[in-house]
Parts: C-alpha cells; sequence; structure tokens
C-alpha cells in the first residue's frame, strides 16, 4: 500500500472513530470497546477493498460483509454513512424508537447491512453460507466476516470454521477482532482461546496475523488471502479494546458502558483533526 | 389401503423442484439416509450440503445461503430441529425475514426406538412462537409433497414436520393443499375431530368409525397447517357439531390443543372441549404402537373423550 492511500485511510479510520463516539454518547450508552476494536479494518475494507455501490446496496457481484460480532454495528454504520450507503443524519437516531439504526445489525433495517446478527455466532454460519451460494454460481465475489474473541467462545463458530474448511471456501475472509477481553473480563480469564491461530490452521485455513490497527499491515494480510485459493483465510487481528477513545481504551469494563457528551466531546478532540 | 414412506415423498418432490429451480438446495447434518435425500444427493451433487453433526450451523449456512437468493431445504429430527437449533431458525432465519425450509422428521412418538431423547412432544409449541412462520404437519405422502411443493412456492421461512417411515395414503394424487386450510376428511354431526399429522389423522378416523357403530356421527378435519391455523374450518365444525375434539402427536400445551382452545375461547364458543396428546409428561422408548397406547393417542382414546364430551 502506498503512503498516501495509507493516510487516506488512516484519516478516515479517525472520522469512523470520531463519528462513533458521538453516535453513541448521543444516546449515552452502548457498546463502545468492540466497535472502536474493528474501526481500522472497517475503513480498509469500506474504502479500498471491497466491491460495492452505495447507490445499490444489493449490486449482483458486490462482496458481502457479516459483522458476526453484531454489536459492533455503531461502527459500521458510521462507515456505511460515511461511504454514502445513508445519510450522516441518521447515526443521531441510533437505538431510538423507530430508528433504522439498531443495536445489532439487521439486514432489513439499514441500506449496506448483509445479514441479521447479534446472537453471536450465528452470523459466521451465515458468511459460510453467502460464500457457499457465491461459489455455487462461480460469482468472483468475496465474503468478508468479522467475529470476535469472545464470540469464538460460541461452539457454532467451530461448527462453521470445519464446514468452511471442509468446504476450501478461498474467497471467504474472516477476521477475529481479538482485542483480548469479554464481557465480564479478560478472554484469558474467561475462556483462554491460546492457541488461536493453531486451532484456525486445524480447521484447515489459510491463517495470519497482524496488527489491527495498521492498515498497511492488514492491507498486506488480505492480498495474501486473495493470493490463494485452497482454503478461506482467518486474520487475526491484534486490536485494543475500546481503542482510541480514551475513557474506555484499556478499561476493564467498556464491553457496554455509559459515558456522558461531554466526555464524548473531550474523547473526539483528544484525537485531534 | 396404500402407503408410502414420507421421506421418499419429501426427495422425490426436491428432486422434481430442483429440475424447475436452479436455486432449490439442500442440506442435511448426517441424516441423510434418515431422511431420504441421499436420493437428491445422487441427481444433484453440486447442490447438497451435508455440514456434519451441527444443527446450528446447518441452519446458519441455509440461511446465507438464503441471502444470497438460494432456497434452501434442511432437515434433521424435530427434536434438534427445534430444541437445538432454535435460536438459529428464530434469528438467522425467521427474524432476518429469510427463506428457509426447516423440516423436521420423527415427531412425537414416532420418535420410538430412539426414545425420550429424541421424541419431541413440544417442536410445535416452540415453532409456533415464532412470528409469520408458517407450520404444516401433513397427514399423507401426497399432502407431503404437495407441501413441499407450496413452500419452495413462496417467499418466507417453513417448518415442516413429518414421520419419516410409511404413512396411509389419504388423499388421491393431484388433491391441491394451501397454507392456512384444513381438510374434512369426514362429516358428522356430533362430534368433531380436529387432528394434527398422519398418526392422529388416521386414528381419528378409526374413532369416528368406532363412534358410528354406536351411533355418534364424529367429522375429522386434518388440519395440516397448524400457522396460519384454518380458523373458519375449525369454527364452522366446532358450531356445526357443538363438541370438539383436538387430536395431536405432541403436547396438550403451547401447540394444536393450544390454538383450538384460544380460537374457540375467543369465538365464545360454549360447546364441548376435549384435547388429546401429551399431557406435561416426557417421552420414552418403545414400539409407536406402545407409545400411542402408552400416552393417549389412539383411537380407543379419542373414541373415550368424545364420548366424555357427548355424556357431559
Amino acid at each position: 500500500m502506498d503512503k498516501g492511500t495509507r493516510l487516506e485511510l488512516e484519516a478516515r479510520a479517525k472520522d469512523i472513530r470520531k463519528l462513533t463516539i458521538e453516535e453513541i454518547g448521543n444516546l449515552g450508552v452502548g457498546h463502545i470497546g468492540g466497535a472502536m476494536s474493528v474501526v481500522e479494518l472497517l475503513a480498509l475494507l469500506y474504502f479500498h477493498r471491497m466491491r460495492i455501490d452505495p447507490a445499490r446496496p444489493g449490486m449482483e457481484d458486490r462482496d458481502w460483509l457479516v459483522l458476526s460480532k453484531g454489536h459492533a454495528g455503531p461502527a459500521l454504520y458510521t462507515t456505511l454513512a460515511l461511504r454514502g450507503f445513508f445519510p450522516l443524519e441518521w447515526l443521531a437516531t441510533l437505538n431510538k424508537g423507530g430508528t433504522r439504526l439498531p443495536s445489532h445489525c439487521d439486514r432489513n433495517r439499514t441500506p449496506g447491512i448483509d445479514m441479521t446478527t447479534g446472537s453471536l455466532g450465528q452470523g459466521f454460519s451465515a458468511a459460510v453460507g453467502i460464500a457457499l451460494a457465491h461459489a455455487m454460481d462461480g460469482r468472483d465475489a468475496r465474503t468478508y466476516a468479522i467475529i470476535g474473541d469472545g464470540e469464538s467462545d460460541e461452539g457454532q463458530v467451530w461448527e462453521a470454521a470445519m464446514f468452511a474448511g471442509n468446504r476450501r471456501l478461498s474467497r471467504l475472509i474472516a477476521f477475529t477482532d481479538y482485542n483480548k477481553q469479554q464481557l465480564d473480563g479478560f478472554t484469558a480469564e474467561v475462556a483462554d482461546l491460546e492457541d488461536l491461530e493453531a486451532k484456525w490452521r486445524a480447521f484447515r485455513w489459510n491463517v495470519l496475523r497482524v496488527d489491527g490497527h495498521d492498515i498497511a499491515a492488514l492491507d498486506a494480510a488480505i492480498g495474501a488471502a486473495y493470493a490463494q485459493d485452497a482454503m478461506p483465510t482467518m486474520i487475526v487481528m491484534d486490536t485494543v479494546k475500546g481503542k482510541g477513545c480514551f475513557f474506555a481504551e484499556g478499561l476493564p469494563a467498556n464491553h457496554n458502558m455509559s459515558y456522558t457528551s461531554e466526555q464524548a466531546r473531550e474523547a473526539v478532540a483528544r484525537l485531534g483533526d | 389401503m396404500e402407503s408410502k414412506e414420507m421421506r421418499a415423498a419429501y426427495a422425490e418432490t426436491l428432486v422434481e423442484l430442483a429440475g424447475k429451480d436452479p436455486n432449490i438446495v439442500v442440506l442435511e447434518a448426517d441424516l441423510m439416509r434418515a431422511t431420504g435425500t441421499d436420493v437428491f444427493r445422487k441427481v444433484y451433487p453440486d447442490r447438497f450440503f451435508n455440514v456434519g453433526i451441527a444443527e446450528a450451523n446447518l441452519v446458519g449456512v441455509a440461511a446465507g445461503l438464503s441471502a444470497a437468493g438460494k432456497t434452501p431445504f434442511a432437515a434433521t429430527f424435530a427434536c434438534f430441529a427445534s430444541r437445538r437449533a432454535f435460536d438459529q431458525f428464530f434469528l438467522s432465519a425467521n427474524y432476518a425475514r429469510l427463506n428457509v425450509k426447516l423440516v423436521g422428521t420423527d415427531p412425537g412418538v414416532t420418535a420410538a426406538y430412539n426414545g425420550g431423547t429424541h421424541m419431541p412432544f413440544e417442536d410445535l409449541a416452540l415453532m409456533r412462537t415464532i412470528p409469520g412462520l408458517r407450520i404444516v404437519e401433513p397427514s399423507d405422502p401426497v399432502s407431503c409433497a404437495a407441501f413441499v411443493r407450496e413452500a419452495a412456492g413462496l417467499y418466507g421461512c417453513v417448518y415442516l414436520r413429518m414421520p419419516r417411515k410409511a404413512v396411509p395414503t389419504l388423499y388421491p394424487e393431484g388433491e391441491r393443499f394451501e397454507f392456512g386450510k384444513a381438510k374434512l376428511l369426514r362429516e358428522g354431526r356430533d362430534v368433531c375431530f380436529v387432528a394434527l399429522g398422519s398418526l392422529m389423522v388416521n386414528e381419528s378416523m378409526m374413532a369416528a368409525k368406532v363412534l358410528a357403530a354406536e351411533g355418534v356421527e364424529a367429522s375429522v378435519l386434518d388440519v395440516l397447517s397448524l400457522k396460519p391455523l384454518d380458523a373458519e374450518a375449525v369454527l364452522g365444525q366446532a358450531r356445526r357439531t357443538g363438541a370438539v375434539v383436538s387430536a395431536e402427536n405432541h403436547q396438550i400445551a403451547g401447540a394444536l390443543g393450544s390454538a383450538v382452545a384460544e380460537l374457540l375461547a375467543e369465538a365464545r364458543f360454549g360447546g364441548g372441549f376435549a384435547r388429546v396428546g401429551i399431557r406435561d409428561e416426557f417421552g420414552e422408548v418403545g414400539t409407536q404402537d406402545y407409545l400411542a397406547e402408552r400416552f393417549g393417542l389412539t383411537a380407543g382414546h379419542l373414541a373415550a373423550a368424545a364420548r366424555s364430551l357427548l355424556s357431559a
């Protein structure tokens, strides 16, 4: 990735981060931690890698994305709004009655949302089904799936992993947002996932591990996924829960938290222009 | 009376439909040899997916296939289709407004030798709580094939409950069926059996014959579509006969007995009403005949329920 592209995408990521802090802050409570940790990935996918058309969210042969950790919906909504799928004004309606932006992703409510998710593990199976349909039809569309590290406690993730590995769904590219935290605490203490890479390899996936906040490294990993057609790819992203949001980052209980509009303003200000 | 395996009706119809519609796909969770879809796999190997013993993923992958334009039919034992994959079917398929056809085989006492662990007396009650879901229990191979065609022809989720083994044929080839429509198999003036599924419809027909010998004329309404329920047909029979016996191979709470009770009460039906089905018990192992007797699902039990209403 050239420097200009990287700088542009980093600026996008910063915009997504700021708007998401405001979006949740507007309501005063929400899943801030796990939204902040996928921001760089969303910027890279929606502003660089994915074949999509905001004017035609259902475009034939588009790339699909399933945010299986559906509680990070607010970060994806911000991304979609910035990309032009719907007006930025919608962000202020998050989780309010009648909104088109519910806490967890809903394919019937929000333009650009490809699958309804929220009950963890389920979106990942659906992503496998979507990739399977594309493979059956000989479409060259790619299917992206984002799962959480806490979500990886779900047995369904591994049912789907085994099936996708057996089926050699090489146009399926998945990411684990490995921010080392889940609702009740650190994953190492609640349900330790290590050795996560070895687990995915054992399920016949092409496994890469990168810093999930390093856009160039993430992009290189996606390029490596494209370069092979033997296996689905799992990119384990080392991330920080609450990344870039000063009052959430590093906090043990930052999964779903309340904050004031003052805190939101300060967090946005600290991110700079 | 002619009979045919329900699974043969299911699988043959899928092959027929797949010939016309390239989007039909079939999924299994290591029960293809039980549900009969190996027939489909032989004809359409590229449209058949065995996910292994993983029912959550079975339904999840079906939902994903549907999101990308396929029409998936997924089958497993009814106990797993409901109890084990309920959240997946509820959320990934129904809440997401997708087009997943889920088939639950071996309902109620038809699970026989697999015993109580595999004996769903609650699958319909669970499924009935899902908004907008169409629920059907065909009563013979002809209605089974017809509802598979109906399910394929409409957009939306369906739960189809069926025994997989041979059952008597009740309808002529070419008979028309639709969701929300019951079939009156026998008309009488004294009492009406409102029956769901092959076992209970056939037992109700036998009970009607037993009662006829006693001078009691019973109607038999083959419900077929539990949801939407044919309210007009049920209420019509209730008002005509004045006495209703619901009959289901399922617990009496939450499914047919409850649906009919709700309907009759809200319509201010003042006649007799009894529910035949399993009464707050778990299943157990045995032959189907033994279990039908053990859980009170026979013609004898149905006739006794009718007599009791008429003598009250």
